[in-house]
């Protein structure tokens, strides 16, 4: 071998040894490279691979029951099937909704709202494609699942309410929640999660609700479910416990028959609602699912509002029941007492303006009782000009009159109850004894509820104790809290007196719907209202009987009674609308109403 | 047969089994058993489709290689050009074909076996360089008129390959043949100039690539750019290998890999996968053996005394350690997707065949111990 040939071996061996160098260093690279990724950022990397396997889904409490006061179940929660669509799951969503459609029909409603969901969700989040599913229809589509990708059957609970009607204005609905509630809620995205949207379900909304579980679930790439690793049921949500009883709501419901209007009936000594009903009503099982367009638009063209709860929202001119309101507010003030007789000739002039009696030919002198018995105008006109607005303004919202209740429902009015203040922030205007002549018999300004009503009679019945109606039965603790009001005893028994009187007296404008159960026997005081203004002519050439005119013209009715008088335990207002007649309409509904209630003996 | 036992410098076949390192043939049957292992993963715990495909291959190319092994050296170095020539020939064939046919195609169908003309070349490459340096004189090496054919004949076949379009494999010839080129002696300067030329020229060649080269090019550079497409791979990769720490998640339970997060799991990405179920310490296993088989290779070309079997040895060797860096290193994210199987490990016919074909050759120049020369042309 030549030296050139020598020469070539010696450099081919020494850049091999460089190129072996070379290798080395390119392995110690890979080395480094798998430290850094196996060790140093392991940690990260281990959470980033859980996170692609592991899927959380939020499991949707079952939500609280809700009882009346005898354990009856008026709120639960059943078991039903809905199908679901995940969007990421199905490579052609169109083709899989139309898979779907020829195994289960659905509506042009819901396709819509199918439509817009996929629009406006994230690829992930589960879509509802139908409620309510049959045993028979699920087996379909776990059948069809093939031809189905990404549809899965999801177990949910649908909330039903046993009595439907019955409870609706007290109770509220339930329905999927709205955007604007969305923010804080990780339920929120949770197809079949549903929110309290009115009434008690609302008011109570954050007890009700629980707190939602978890499951954790091994998913492919390809988002299909490997197996469950970790399950946290949630916890269902309180139940609650009313104070209204079912038997009661039923009944003061049955009473009011075709009739239209609202009854509130309150324990005079606690203040719990034992009943509140509003007529019409309508069936909440409807909303839990969505409501249907026809079904809404029917309910929102009834021309007797079911969806306005009269009981609370309704707000009506009490007419002669405030006579309870302006003679207390006279005795207390000392303008009148026991032994004041006013002459009712059938009419006065107050200002130059005639003031008439609804009875032309006049009551004759009466005392306080009398006048609340007949319910003499004369004597309250007079009445509420010695005492002034203020002093009966004062009296009232000791009373639970003027401002709302606050009892958890939904549009709560406080009607009003005028003063000279207010007349002259309202409209600039000075109170004028005309003005004060007609709130002294319950019209004009002065607006109230029948919760309100119901209150202010138990307020005044129970001796005057500031009673809060609540559907929540106050603790002992609660009940020694409730104030005593600056009305005399006296006074008290003396509007009593009249209200027995009313029912029981004879000659007294409600003596039609008098009872006596054991002894037990109702007081009251009746009210008509006028929902028109009676012209002039009218008012001269005599009066068109209030039945012959269209409904909507005719006058409200009230009612307020309480039963026993001479241990009061219940109290109920109602209000007829348009029901022409207190005496005639209202008090029988009331009278049926607390009959009932004695007859349960409701403790 | 008349080359195989006899007229080997008087080895008889005795001889040569004996002078075969059975080491080195240890250390590839137990890379090929780790690849069988992990395929048997990477089909959730089934011999079907792969494990099963995989070992009944890698007994026939075991069989492949120790024929290859045997031969007589001499046959390598008396057909190196033709080799060459044939590959060349192929690769151009594929081309041609390829377009008239079904648009990209990299392999001809011979009936019996489809033959990849690019794998081809990375054996023909070696033998070609290797008996035309061998040929030199280390004066002629350094002259420039030296390196034309070299260089020309190095850049025809990987222009050919990159239009397949195989960039992977492209690089690697051209890489094989550099080195090659580089322990044959020429100056470190030259090198350092074609380095100049080639880095100022790379705005051109990026205007050739294809969209999905250079997209692959741009998420290596920043995988984030595309997590839902070209980065997905590497993301994924790096998840798996990361989550899979030190010691693994254990055989048939990387949960990146059997809920298919993971693509290629059986072909370009099985180390990761791999990685995943045995965390750091198998992958160090792995590369460990990795590291001998190319040492023993090194070792072999040191004792052997022949310039053009030291030269087979290396281009060979090198062409094996390229497939292994840059297959881990692009599951790693150090590298860009390119598309280079793991050899031995990876599922796939032509690369087993190619690469055992290889390691006999290399088995064959390390028989051969005596200062035998091959130059029967001269």
């Amino acid at each position: 071998m030549n030296s050139s040939e020598n020469e070539k071996v010696k450099v081919l061996g020494h850049r091999t040894i460089f190129l072996m160098l070379f290798n080395l260093v390119a392995f110690a690279m890979i080395v480094a490279r798998l430290y850094y990724l196996q060790v140093y950022e392991a940690d990260k990397y281990k959470v980033m691979s859980d996170k692609n396997r592991i899927s959380t889904r939020f499991l949707v409490p079952p939500r609280g029951v809700i009882y009346d006061r005898n354990g009856e179940v008026i709120a639960k929660n059943d078991q039903d099937f809905q199908a679901l669509l995940i969007a990421e799951q199905t490579s052609d969503i169109n083709q899989t909704l139309e898979a779907f459609k020829n195994i289960i029909p659905l509506t042009v409603d819901e396709e819509t709202r199918i439509l817009k969901d996929i629009k406006n969700k994230r690829r992930f989040i589960p879509i509802k494609l139908k409620n309510d599913l049959s045993w028979e229809e699920v087996a379909k589509i776990e059948l069809n699942a093939p031809d189905l990708p990404g549809v899965e059957i999801n177990e949910g609970l649908s909330r039903i309410y046993p009595y439907a009607d019955l409870y609706a204005h007290v109770l509220g609905y339930v329905g999927p929640i709205s955007d604007a509630d969305k923010k804080d809620n990780p339920l929120a995205m949770v197809p079949g999660f549903k929110i309290g949207k009115a009434g008690l379900e609302r008011t109570l909304d954050y007890q009700l609700q629980g707190k939602g579980g978890t499951v954790k679930l091994e998913v492919n790439a390809y988002g299909r479910v490997m197996k469950e690793i970790e399950r946290n049921s949630g916890v269902q949500g309180d139940s609650v416990q009313i104070t209204v009883d079912s038997r009661l709501q039923e009944a003061a419901y049955e009473a009011f028959g075709e009739e239209s209007g609202a009854a509130v009936v309150l324990d005079v000594r606690t203040g719990e609602i034992l009943a509140l009903v509003s007529k019409p009503s309508f069936d909440p099982n409807l909303f839990t699912n969505g409501i249907s367009y026809k079904h809404w638009n029917a309910l929102l063209n009834n021309e007797r509002t079911p969806l306005v709860d009269k009981a609370v929202s309704g707000q009506y001119s009490p007419g002669s029941t405030f006579k309870v309101v302006v003679a207390l507010a006279a005795l207390e003030a000392g303008v009148i007492n026991v032994g004041t007789r006013i002459y009712c000739a059938g009419g006065m002039d107050i200002g130059n303006i005639r003031f008439h009696c609804w009875k032309h030919a006049g009551h004759g002198s009466l005392n306080v009782v009398e006048a609340l018995k007949y319910s003499c105008d004369i004597f309250f006109y007079e009445t509420a000009l010695r005492v002034g607005i203020d002093k009966i303004h004062d009296m009232a919202l000791q009373l639970g009159l003027g401002e709302p209740l606050h009892v958890g429902l939904d549009n709560e009015k406080g009607g009003l109850i005028p003063s000279k203040a207010w007349k002259k922030a309202r409209f600039d205007k000075n109170w004028t004894p005309g003005d004060a002549a007609n709130s002294g018999i319950g019209q004009g300004y002065v607006l109230v509820t029948p919760l309100q009503l119901a209150t202010m009679l138990a307020r005044v019945v129970n001796g005057g104790y500031a009673v809060q109606p609540t559907f929540i039965k106050p603790t002992e603790a609660d009940l020694k809290k409730i104030k005593r009001l600056d009305i005399s005893t006296r006074h008290i028994e003396l509007v009593k007196q009249g209200m027995f009187e009313v029912v029981n007296g004879a000659g007294g404008t409600a003596g039609r719907a008098k009872f006596n159960i054991d002894g037990a026997v109702m007081g009251g005081k009746t009210g008509t209202t006028q929902v028109r203004r009676i012209s002039m002519k009218e008012r001269l050439s005599g009066i068109i009987r209030d039945e012959q005119l269209p409904w909507k013209l005719r006058n409200h009715a009230w009612f307020m009674g309480f039963t026993p008088v001479d241990n009061p335990r219940y109290a109920v207002a109602v209000i007829v609308e348009h029901g022409s007649s207190g005496s005639g309409v209202a008090a029988p509904i009331a009278s049926k109403i607390l009959q009932k209630a004695l007859e349960l003996n409701i403790k | 047969m008349e080359y195989i036992g006899y007229g080997n410098n008087g080895q008889s076949l005795k001889d040569k089994i004996l002078g075969i390192s059975f080491t080195y043939i240890l250390l590839i049957v137990i890379l090929a058993g780790i690849g069988t292992m992990t395929l048997y993963s990477a089909a959730n715990g089934s011999w079907e489709p792969w494990a099963g495909k995989h070992l009944m291959r890698f007994g026939f190319a075991l069989t492949l290689m120790i024929f290859m092994a045997l031969i007589d050296a001499r046959q390598y170095y008396k057909w190196a050009y033709v080799f060459y020539l044939v590959s060349m020939m192929l690769l151009i064939a594929v081309e041609v074909f390829g377009h008239i046919g079904m648009g990209a195609q990299r392999w001809i169908n011979f009936g019996l076996f489809k033959v990849q003309p690019s794998e081809l070349m990375k054996i023909g490459i070696v033998l070609f360089l290797a008996r035309y340096f061998n040929a030199m004189t280390i004066q002629g090496i350094r002259t420039f008129r030296g390196l034309i054919i070299p260089a020309l004949l190095t850049l025809f076949p990987v222009a050919f390959i990159a239009m397949e379009p195989d960039l992977g494999t492209a690089l690697m010839v051209l890489i094989t043949a550099t080195v090659m080129v580089f322990v044959a002696g020429v100056q470190w300067w030259k090198f350092a100039l074609v380095g100049t030329i080639g880095g100022g020229s790379l705005p051109i060649i990026w205007n050739f690539l294809h969209e999905y080269q250079k997209n692959r090019v741009l998420t290596f550079l920043d995988p984030e750019r595309d997590p839902l497409g070209t980065g997905y791979h590497i993301i994924q990769s790096k998840i798996a290998f990361g989550s899979g720490g030190v010691f693994g998640k254990g055989f048939l339970h990387g949960t990146q890999t059997h809920l298919n997060f993971l693509p290629e799991k059986h072909t370009d990405f099985i180390f990761t996968m791999f990685s995943e179920e045995f965390g750091m310490l198998g992958s160090l296993t792995v590369l460990a053996l990795n590291l001998l088989v190319i040492a023993l290779g090194y070792l072999f070309a040191f004792r052997t005394h022949n310039y053009f079997a030291k030269l087979t040895i290396i281009g060979l060797n090198t062409n094996y350690f390229l497939y292994v860096f840059i297959n881990i290193s692009m599951v790693m994210g150090l590298l860009p997707v390119v598309g280079v199987p793991l050899p031995l490990i990876s599922y796939g016919g032509t690369v087993m065949f190619s690469i055992m074909a290889s390691f006999g050759i290399i088995l064959c120049m390390s028989i051969n111990k005596s200062k035998m020369s091959f130059d029967d042309n001269r």
